[in-house]
């Protein structure tokens, strides 16, 4: 009875850790299905942007010691959602002078070709600032120092690391907050107009590369805020981002390319296969794990759980 | 002209490979001389990317697991099994394009974002799994005695000419494929999948076989990189930068073309190379900031590589300006006009009930209707009436969810569109699909493919075609993205014709055009159609469609209205007013009378 009983407390303590990082994952996700919903652009280097978020949160809360003065709890928080703006900004500008040359409105007609330069456009970006940061930030894997890393609760046999649950609160309540957004605003229903069908959107008469515009930077901007909550309970160096680019992809077509809440739902998923295939795997391979839950989906459902299939001849 | 410019790229590869091995042996210094390997294995390895990703247009991001395969059989056999790298590397070879099979079955289903996403899993998932193999580090023994029979050398030029020789083989097998059918098929999937496949290209075939030969050269490249680096790790070999690199060096030298990964790769691999040499202690990531800014600047300034701006350059000196819109072709369009008519057959055509829902629409309803041949039958109907659904049932693009189709007799419902046209049925686009970067004879020899064994013969019926649509002056070696609408339609009709079908079906062939235009076009249509063709084309409006067709039947909500000789069919009330609209009932009386 006792080896069921502990099977059990593994079992759920897998998924509380799988719960609790599928939330960070879940909004990384948003991120990146914000920006392909809007714009159909394959962008890959979204996992650098995340690094970007992290060492932006690492460098708030530590190395300048800006943010010191609210102590050890609150500091690395206040750092994370920080770094949404600031990574807002880059990524708004990174569109308005490189992305928006392959993408918008100047190639909706040139489908094929334009994915082309999107991608590579991407890759691009992904090499400099993954290997920028290698120059800038060193090689050295760092983490925002916090004592909520090193407690839990424990509620019941099951623990819950302090700043994992942390993470994963402020995450859905970052979710909850976009959503509004989304739902509420008149720029976000523009934004999910522009994502549902971006040529009627711009025959409606929404400005389809400034949607494309903001879109980006929110992207990038949320999976930056998902970024600096991870760099609280992870240590993480400049070319973390690869590693992501897949847990995050993996998460977007699960929920459905172009389903900006189903994104959420998919990286939640996500997160759970990747904590809870530690019970059967060897730990080396939850990435792995990942790779055949993702390449699974695309191959029998490419729409996702959320997503609707729109191919036209 | 095309067999001359064959040995011209022969003596190319034969002067390039001359002249690198010289600059090889003249150097002196063995670090130079590493690098000048290391560009070869790079070249390599972009050949092999540009095999599948640049003349078939699926992007991959996962040729590391390749590379990666290639080097660990090469390892692993040397290591566990005492295999000499002379068996390993062609092993590996092997080893990576039965890879390339497995990989290619599973992922070819998939398109555009959803394949260049799965590759990059593949090599990923690799590198975990040789990870926790416990091949985290693996060397390659030295060899004291015999060395050379392990592959093993002390003087780096040998290393260069096993790599040029390996960079030639492939050279010559990218050269032959681009020259081929196998090439231009590639391209022609590459430039407009459904207008290929509806062509009678077997887009998955010829894939399969540009994935195995690309999974081979970048085997061959990973093979090779392990001899001569002696070490192996995961990371280098199934990492991300590995598949960037193959993907980088090919963009940046020229996509589609095999002298592209030589030139990108004998650019960047110095470059990124020194830098990292000469300041990789203070800036350690200046390698990867090299090929991202290249690849960046090179994306917005001459998105196909250098090869083809500098080509285009010397072309733009070279040619003349284009000639002036020639005057149509109206001639040969005439005489057939008044030849007698062959009277109809017995049915090609047959749908029994025809259906196919897209989820809770019904695009097309039990659909049925017999085509006698060698008749002109119109379908018409609103924008959404479900014609191009049923044409693209007919040909393959979509299954019918119920009912049967026949055609000469035979089933067809369960064949995909290129065994449908090599049945003998063609068909044009609403939206005509060409495959803007060829001439307009290019255009056509693709659709000729089908119908011929070698490319001579796909050529030769390829201008006939042309003739027939009185296209075979020097329209035909116009690009086919400069054409006029007109001009478009009759190269489609022409690509369409090519094979010699029984049966074509014309989607919209008369949409957007103007009075001179149809002038033009429809003697050709009759004019195909006196030749013994049998006709199908579907129009939204009918002020042309009166003109041309013997039989109207009349599609609405995705079901057949009306159906019978076009004085009844525009005649009937019930399609006048109801659907037509009032408006075409004195435009129809008008044209009949």
């Amino acid at each position: 009875m006792d080896e069921l009983k502990w099977l059990l407390v593994d079992f759920f303590q897998a998924m509380a850790a799988g719960l609790l990082v599928g939330g960070t994952y879940g909004l990384m996700c948003v991120g990146l299905g914000i920006i392909f919903g809007v714009m159909r652009v394959v962008n890959f280097a979204h996992g650098d942007f995340m690094m970007l978020g992290m060492y932006a949160a690492f460098y708030l809360v530590t190395g300048f010691g800006t943010l010191a003065f609210l102590g050890p709890y609150v500091a690395p928080i206040v750092g994370a959602l920080l770094a949404g703006p600031i990574v807002f900004v880059i990524g708004w500008l990174l569109h308005k002078y490189l992305i928006s040359q392959v993408t918008g409105a100047r190639v909706m007609s040139a489908e094929a070709e334009g994915h082309y330069a999107q991608i590579i456009l991407t890759l691009g970006i992904a090499l400099v600032l993954a290997n920028g940061g290698l120059i800038l930030f060193g090689s050295t894997p760092v983490s925002v120092q916090t004592p909520l890393s090193r407690e839990s609760w424990e509620i019941g046999l099951i623990f819950f690391n302090q700043a994992r649950a942390i993470g994963f609160i402020i995450a859905i309540l970052c979710a909850i907050g976009l959503y509004l957004f989304l739902t509420r605003t008149n720029l976000g229903k523009a934004l999910r107009a522009a994502a549902d069908n971006p040529i009627a959107a711009a025959y409606v008469g929404i400005d389809v590369d400034r949607s494309h515009r903001i879109a980006f930077g929110l992207g990038v901007g949320i999976t930056a805020v998902a970024g600096g909550l991870i760099a609280i309970s992870q240590s993480f160096q400049p070319y973390i981002g690869f590693d992501f680019v897949i847990v995050m992809y993996a998460g977007v077509v699960l929920g459905g390319m172009g389903s900006i809440l189903g994104a959420f739902w998919g990286g939640l998923t996500i997160g759970l296969v990747q904590q809870m295939s530690t019970l059967v795997l060897p730990y080396q391979l939850q990435n792995t794990a990942i790779f055949v839950v993702f390449l699974i989906i695309v191959f029998f459902r490419p729409q996702g759980m959320f997503g609707r299939v729109w191919e036209r001849t | 002209m095309k067999r001359q410019s064959l040995l011209q790229q022969y003596a190319a590869i034969a002067i390039f490979a001359v002249a690198f091995l010289a600059v090889g042996f003249a150097v002196r210094n063995s670090y130079y001389q590493l690098m000048m390997t290391l560009v070869l294995i790079w070249a390599t390895m972009g050949l092999g990317w540009n095999m599948l990703s640049g003349y078939s247009g699926l992007i991959s991001f996962g040729h590391a697991a390749f590379f990666g395969l290639g080097a660990y059989t090469v390892t692993i056999a040397f290591v566990k099994f005492g295999i000499t790298p002379w068996i390993g590397v062609p092993l590996g070879t092997i080893v990576g394009m039965i890879a390339g099979v497995l990989i290619g079955i599973p992922t070819f289903r998939l398109r555009g974002h959803y394949f260049a996403l799965a590759m990059l899993a593949y090599p990923l998932a690799m590198l975990y799994v040789f990870e926790w193999l416990g091949y985290q580090e693996v060397s390659l023994p030295m060899k004291r005695e015999n060395p050379a029979a392990y592959m093993q050398f002390n003087d780096q030029r040998a290393y260069m000419v096993i790599t040029m020789v390996v960079v030639v083989i492939c050279m010559i097998i990218s050269l032959h494929v681009e020259r081929s059918r196998f090439g231009r098929s590639l391209l022609a999937i590459k430039q407009n999948l459904p207008a290929a496949e509806a062509a009678g290209i077997n887009a998955a075939r010829w894939r399969m076989y540009a994935m195995m030969l690309s999974a081979a050269m970048a085997a061959a490249a990973g093979g090779i990189y392990a001899v001569i680096l002696l070490v192996v790790t995961p990371l280098t070999v199934f990492g991300a930068l590995t598949s960037a690199q193959a993907l980088i060096v090919t963009l940046f030298g020229g996509v589609g073309t095999f002298w592209g990964p030589i030139i990108g790769s004998a650019i960047l691999i110095p470059l990124a190379e020194t830098l990292h040499a000469e300041l990789g202690h203070i800036l350690p990531g200046i390698q990867g900031v090299v090929y991202g800014v290249a690849i960046i600047v090179i994306i917005l300034v001459a998105p196909d590589g250098i090869y083809w701006k500098v080509r285009d350059r010397i072309m733009a000196r070279r040619t003349l300006p284009p000639l002036p819109e020639p005057t149509p072709a109206v001639e040969t369009a005439s005489i057939a006009a008044d030849t007698p008519r062959p009277a109809f057959g017995a049915p090609i055509l047959e749908l029994d009930d025809v259906s196919r829902a897209f989820g809770g629409l019904k695009a097309v309803e039990g659909v049925t209707l017999s085509v006698p041949e060698g008749t002109i039958y119109g379908i018409i109907g609103p924008n959404g009436a479900g014609k191009t659904t049923l044409f693209n049932v007919l040909n393959g693009f979509l299954t019918a969810d119920r009912g049967t189709m026949r055609f000469a007799g035979q089933e067809i419902g369960k064949l995909k569109p290129h065994e449908v046209c090599a049945r003998g049925v063609g068909r044009t686009f609403q939206v005509v699909r060409s495959f803007p970067r060829m001439t307009v004879l290019e255009n056509v020899v693709i659709g000729a493919f089908v119908g011929s064994k070698t490319d001579d013969e796909a050529e030769r019926l390829a201008m006939e075609a042309l003739a027939r649509v009185g296209m075979a002056d020097h329209q035909a070696h116009m690009l086919a993205g400069g054409l006029t609408t007109r001009q478009l339609r009759l190269m489609e009709l022409a690509r369409a014709l090519a094979p010699k079908p029984r049966l074509l079906l014309l989607d919209e062939t008369l949409a957007g055009l103007g009075q001179n235009e149809l002038d033009d076009v429809l003697p050709v249509i009759r004019r195909v159609n006196r030749e013994g063709v049998t006709i199908v084309i579907i129009e939204h409006t009918m002020h042309a469609m009166v003109r041309l067709a013997d039989h109207f039947s009349v599609l609405d909500h995705g079901r057949l209205i009306a159906s019978g000789a076009p004085a009844d069919v525009t005649r009937n009330p019930a399609v006048i007013e109801a659907y037509l609209g009032k408006k075409w009932m004195d435009r129809a009386k008008d044209q009949v009378a």
